[in-house]
């Protein structure tokens, strides 16, 4: 089966090649694991309040709460994988609950039942992201794995775009059935499982011979190699406010009503989905680290459109492009980056450890500027974590360039 | 496997998911359509005959045609037959002569209205409203609505990031209030954090009223005026008050130290300041409502027979003795009217 995506002309880049064929089947498995995830996710606040009866202010509690165990099962994900040498086998668990869990909201009726649900689908995610993200990195040419991850991510944002038009047309079929929106977002992560179980082949890395240990893995997490680096990304994350945060803070400014609050998530991932795979090709020709840390000056200029006085639709098109150039300048990078930077044995592990380490500098990032925000003002706010990010990007600079691998 | 086996399971995959899911989408389809056309599954009364005397206003969730459309029944028998209206709401409040609707209208984005209902329970007009609609009540004389609405309603994932937006208009007039643009003091000092939020208002008079106000995490009664633009705080835990007939009381849930998402109901009076937890022991999340002086009415969800969310009107004593009775059955958004409609 060949599957590609051909890159432009080789004229644009003068370098060619097709990614390999398992970042695209990769790709189109977390395609449908999105469109599955975003359905749910996009009737999950109408859900709660018509249909339960319950408020949601309830809900937003406990689900920051499993973002923080989503974090640790992802280290274990990622180090299980490298210790059996089979990222697909732990992939597979992590798809797999995940897609069980979308059945699971048939039955569940309760305020427990349901937040058991979903974090059963954090879990998932949190196991199957590192181990993935190694599959991606050992398939793929070293040189070109900013491309790859571009071409992962741009799939996987394809889906989460999809996700809520399909569940918006399931309710517009049977209003008001959000058991038939489980239903079918159940079928489209059961159609994903089985392109993960049939074609994506059982990759074998380094770890399978040389079994690391979890003292070898700590001791490479934290070497000079990826030290510096896991610290930038600490650094930044602290200082990465919330989309929701800035969300919130267009729609103050500018009264859009909620109903069109929706369509601030999409603007993003479509800003996303356009500039994942070029900024991916510009990461592997100028240095992962250089476009990391450039996709965080994206985000310092959307701090200021949506924390300054200037409104209207311009400006807040302007924040979506630029926060949708921030994820695909450092989601699909990071992992590229880190890879060249682990042993072959530890990869998985190296990946979850950085992925981890911004998931919790986000956690933390939501709790401090939750408190700026109300001391400040939401402009205010902004702003000040927009001066504290211009004067951080210097010295995570200084901290990634040594990391920059050659290219 | 050969690339040949594995493709055509892949196939196989495909098609029994796209069967699956479409028989159960379909089965869902005609099952609405048949529910729909078929006559309530509860006895029926005549809507002019019910007005004449006392009676409950209630979201009817009995499936059949009525389903979602608004109810009547008498008080002195509000589990008998029901009259239908013909307004569909998610959600209602009701005094003589005027109700308010609050209704969805499902899309790509979803917008919501808050219809103000006349005596013939057509619309009369509209309510402003931004954010997905959750409290709504009106004040005793109908002159007054107010709506709590969720701003940031989108956002289930992030922690401790809402806002809520609660709007007094009096009908019929332009303009409104925004209770954030009111004063809050809690304990006579002043709260000017940017998370404040205010929601479930319950009406004492044409200026006086009732709310919760939160910032930082704690929640406070507030006792507020329209006429000062002031909310001054009672005391802490206090979530979706609701004021009873005499005047005296306030019924509401409080949060104590459970987990996130459960509340208590419990009232508390207003003269001596005693609290008492009545005797549901389940999470209630609704604005309570007074059946009469002793009696406390909320809604609470259950599991319908057929999957389809239903739920039923409780009613318990409002001095804690229990237990907790079923008042109105397959029901929803309770309002009590005491006084016949004006026809």
């Amino acid at each position: 089966m060949y599957v590609s995506v051909r890159d432009r002309p080789a004229a644009a880049a003068g370098r060619t090649g097709r990614v390999a064929t398992t970042v695209v089947l990769l790709g189109v498995v977390s395609m449908f694991t999105d469109i599955s995830s975003e359905m749910v996710a996009a009737v999950l606040p109408l859900y709660l309040t018509t249909a339960v009866g319950l408020g949601y202010l309830a809900y937003g509690l406990v689900d920051g709460i499993y973002q923080g165990v989503s974090a640790v099962v992802r280290i274990g994900g990622g180090y299980a994988a490298d210790r059996g040498g089979h990222p697909k086998w732990i992939a597979l668990v992590g798809y797999g609950v995940s897609a069980v869990s979308r059945i699971a909201l048939l039955p569940a009726h309760g305020f427990a039942a349901i937040a058991g649900v979903i974090s059963a689908d954090r879990l998932g995610k949190g196991l199957r992201t590192a181990p993935r993200d190694a599959i991606i990195a050992e398939s793929s040419d070293p040189a070109q794995l900013g491309r790859s991850f571009g071409v992962h991510r741009t799939l996987d944002t394809i889906g989460a775009a999809l996700g809520p038009l399909i569940a918006f047309a399931v309710l517009a079929l049977v209003p008001g059935s959000y058991d038939s929106v489980f239903v079918v977002s159940f079928a489209f992560a059961v159609v994903g499982f089985a392109v993960l179980v049939l074609f994506v082949p059982d990759v074998r890395t380094r770890a399978a011979t040389a079994k690391a240990g979890l003292r070898q893995a700590f001791r490479e997490i934290s070497g000079t190699r990826l030290r510096r680096p896991l610290l930038a990304t600490g650094l930044l994350g602290m200082l990465t406010v919330g989309d929701g945060f800035l969300y919130l803070a267009v729609q103050q400014r500018d009264d859009l009503t909620a109903s069109f609050f929706p369509l601030l998530y999409v603007g993003t991932n479509v800003a996303y989905l356009i500039f994942a795979l070029p900024l991916g090709r510009l990461a592997d020709r100028i240095g992962r680290a250089r476009v990391f840390v450039g996709g965080h000056v994206a985000l310092l200029a959307a701090y200021l459109a949506a924390g300054g006085q200037l409104g209207g639709l311009v400006t807040t098109v302007l924040v979506l492009l630029l926060l949708g150039t921030y994820y695909a300048a450092t989601d699909g990078v990071l992992p590229a980056l880190v890879s060249r930077l682990v042993s072959d044995e530890v990869r998985g592990s190296g990946i979850a450890a950085a992925q981890t380490v911004v998931a919790l500098s986000r956690f933390v990032s939501a709790l401090a500027f939750g408190s700026l925000w109300v001391l400040f003002g939401r402009g205010h706010a902004l702003l000040v974590v927009g001066l504290l990010l211009a004067v951080a990007l210097p010295f995570a600079w200084r901290l990634m360039r040594t990391s920059e691998a050659p290219a | 496997m050969t690339l040949r086996i594995r493709l055509a399971a892949l196939a196989g995959v495909v098609v029994l998911a796209l069967v699956a899911a479409g028989f159960y989408v379909l089965r869902v389809q005609r099952d609405q359509a048949s529910a729909a056309g078929s006559a309530p599954a509860v006895p029926v009364t005549d809507l002019a005959a019910a007005l004449t005397a006392p009676h409950i206003v209630f979201r009817s969730t009995a499936l059949g045609s009525g389903y979602g459309k608004l109810a009547v029944a008498p008080l002195t028998a509000p589990d008998g037959p029901r009259a239908f209206t013909e307004a569909s709401c998610e959600r209602a409040y009701a005094v003589a002569g005027r109700s308010v609707c609050l209704s969805a209208r499902r899309g790509l984005t979803n917008t919501y209205k808050a219809h103000v209902l006349g005596p013939d329970w057509a619309a009369t007009g509209d309510l402003p409203l931004t954010g997905l609609p959750s409290r709504v009540r009106l004040s005793r004389d109908g002159a007054l609505a107010v709506t709590t609405t969720f701003v940031y309603g989108d956002s289930y994932a992030s922690l401790g990031q809402f806002s809520t937006r609660t709007v007094v208009t009096r009908i019929g007039h332009k303009g409104s209030s925004d209770l954030e643009t009111f004063r809050l003091l809690v304990d006579g000092k002043r709260i000017t954090a940017a998370d404040r939020n205010f929601w479930g208002v319950t009406f004492a008079d044409d200026d006086r009223f009732y709310a919760t106000a939160a910032s930082g995490g704690k929640t406070w009664l507030v006792r507020g005026s329209l006429a000062q633009k002031r909310l001054d705080s009672i005391r802490t835990d206090v979530e979706c008050p609701s004021l009873s007939p005499d005047g005296t009381r306030i019924a509401f849930k409080k949060h104590g130290g459970m987990a996130p998402g459960h509340w208590r109901l419990a009232v508390y009076d207003l003269r001596t300041g005693v609290e008492t937890e009545l005797a549901e022991t389940r999470s209630v999340d609704d604005q309570a409502e007074w059946l009469d002086d002793k009696t406390v009415l909320y809604g609470l969800p259950r599991d319908g027979a057929t999957g389809a969310a239903t739920s039923d009107i409780w009613a318990t004593p409002a001095d804690g003795a229990g237990p907790p009775r079923v008042l109105v059955p397959d029901a929803w958004s309770p309002a009590v009217v005491r006084t016949s409609s004006p026809r």
